[in-house]
């Protein structure tokens, strides 16, 4: 265990406001390296701890996410489905959608998302993973929210790249072919 | 010759400057938060450039092979604007941030009370977020100004070593050393110093807590002006372990003391944002 962690999660506990100071040097305590979380860092899941210890974490996590770099707001959406945010966190899911950077996009469609997320906003951050060459398997929910417009979605873009000589992704034929049986 | 710019504005340069650096021998840098020339109208246009000093900008010199760490502060100047003073409120969200190996530039510009407020708080944030702190001397009444910093930063309570006062001329070095900080010199085309003025410096004051920096910005300015004085000092009769102390060892162990310094240089990563730098079709 380490000691600073300990300390901070104290501080958080007492007092949520200490997030502002403490969330950004997380990694330079704790290490960046990967965690016993598939596809979470060691820093991902400090800092989503030190959510979950801070009473009243959902009204910093707002700015948290505005004035953090990548690995905080990272954090920040990994955290949305730890905390009970409501719908405050839709803007934040939303921000990192409209993005281009996988690791965002990817934290973006988790849990919090496959939760909250509408039919349209949730097909389409999908195709955006699909896109982005994201794997589908680290898309939260999909079993349960995949329906007959997103797999028209899908087969059109697969059509797409079909068309123009260019490879489909491998994890989105099952589904695909699924379907069609 | 390894050389480690203290002191350059590189969001003002462009990629052939970052190109011409790392072949000239530059291998780190420090970007300090500084005016931008347009003024800014409100707190969004600061944050905004922050987040560029510890997002983009580290990106884009990772691309040439250099190391980018920033300082943050609200300038002199524009802590005289009322719209843009409640930046400071914003500051220890970035005081906390991995590149950031200072609070600066700090200081005066035209010595008002604005300034003087700013200034001081400024070096209290220095103590609680256990950072160095760059001083920027005025370029009007310098002399005043920089013996007014001096006391300022004596005030304040923070070690005197863990501070750099800038832009020094040969007016100002000698009480900048005594009062135990570190000596700063923007080397420019024309103005604040040039590199025959550095090494008559260097030979009277010696190699020790000097900063030697280009200064480089959106104005006339020249990135390799650390390297010209590197061969300068060699020129003169300075050894390349003088030079190496200079423009490497020196600025490593002023900045070190953030204890966030990262020279190692972690993989380069292809893309920020989804955005590469290398335009065209990507393949």
């Amino acid at each position: 265990m380490n000691a600073w962690l300990d300390e901070a999660l104290t501080k958080v506990a007492a007092d949520a406001t200490a997030l502002r100071t403490l969330f950004p040097g997380v990694g330079r305590r704790v290490g960046r390296g990967p965690s016993d979380t598939p596809g979470w860092t060691v820093d991902d899941v400090a800092r989503v701890r030190l959510l979950k210890a801070a009473p009243g974490a959902a009204a910093e996590m707002p700015d948290l996410y505005r004035y953090g770099d990548a690995a905080e707001k990272r954090a920040v959406l990994r955290g949305l489905s730890v905390v009970d945010i409501g719908d405050a966190g839709l803007d934040l899911v939303a921000d990192a959608l409209r993005t281009n950077d996988t690791r965002l996009v990817t934290a973006a469609m988790g849990e919090y998302a496959a939760e909250h997320l509408d039919d349209s906003a949730y097909r389409h951050g999908v195709l955006k993973c699909v896109f982005m060459g994201i794997p589908l398997a680290e898309v939260a929910g999909l079993g349960r929210r995949i329906d007959e417009e997103l797999l028209r979605m899908m087969r059109s873009f697969a059509a797409e790249r079909t068309a123009a000589g260019r490879a489909v992704p491998a994890d989105l034929l099952p589904l695909l072919n699924e379907q069609d049986a | 010759m390894r050389i480690f710019d203290p002191h350059i504005h590189m969001s003002s340069r462009t990629t052939d400057d970052y190109a011409a650096m790392h072949a000239a021998g530059v291998r780190a840098l420090v970007e300090p938060a500084f005016w931008l020339g347009q003024p800014r109208m409100n707190v969004g246009s600061f944050t905004d450039y922050f987040d560029a000093l510890v997002g983009w900008e580290p990106f884009r010199a990772s691309q040439f092979g250099i190391a980018h760490h920033c300082t943050i502060a609200l300038n002199p100047k524009e802590a005289n604007d009322p719209r843009c003073a409640p930046v400071l409120d914003l500051l220890p969200r970035y005081l906390e941030k991995d590149g950031v190996v200072a609070v600066g530039e700090i200081g005066y510009d035209s010595m008002t009370a604005e300034e003087d407020k700013a200034f001081a708080a400024q070096l209290a944030l220095a103590i609680d977020h256990e950072l160095p702190a760059m001083v920027h001397t005025p370029h009007r009444d310098k002399a005043a100004g920089t013996e007014r910093s001096i006391a300022v930063v004596r005030e304040s309570g923070i070690a005197p070593e863990r501070v750099v006062l800038d832009h020094l001329n040969e007016v100002t070095v000698a009480m900048v050393k005594e009062s135990g900080s570190w000596m700063g010199f923007s080397i420019y085309p024309d103005t604040k110093m040039d590199e025959e003025r550095m090494v008559a410096i260097l030979r009277e004051y010696g190699t020790e807590k000097v900063l030697v920096n280009s200064a480089a910005d959106w104005g006339k300015s020249d990135p390799l002006k650390t390297r010209k004085t590197g061969d300068a000092m060699l020129a003169a009769g300075f050894t390349e372990d003088d030079v190496d102390r200079v423009l490497w060892r020196n600025p490593v162990e002023f900045y070190g003391q953030s204890g966030r310094l990262d020279l190692e240089g972690e993989a380069t990563e292809a893309e920020f944002a989804g955005n590469s730098i290398l335009r065209g079709a990507r393949k």
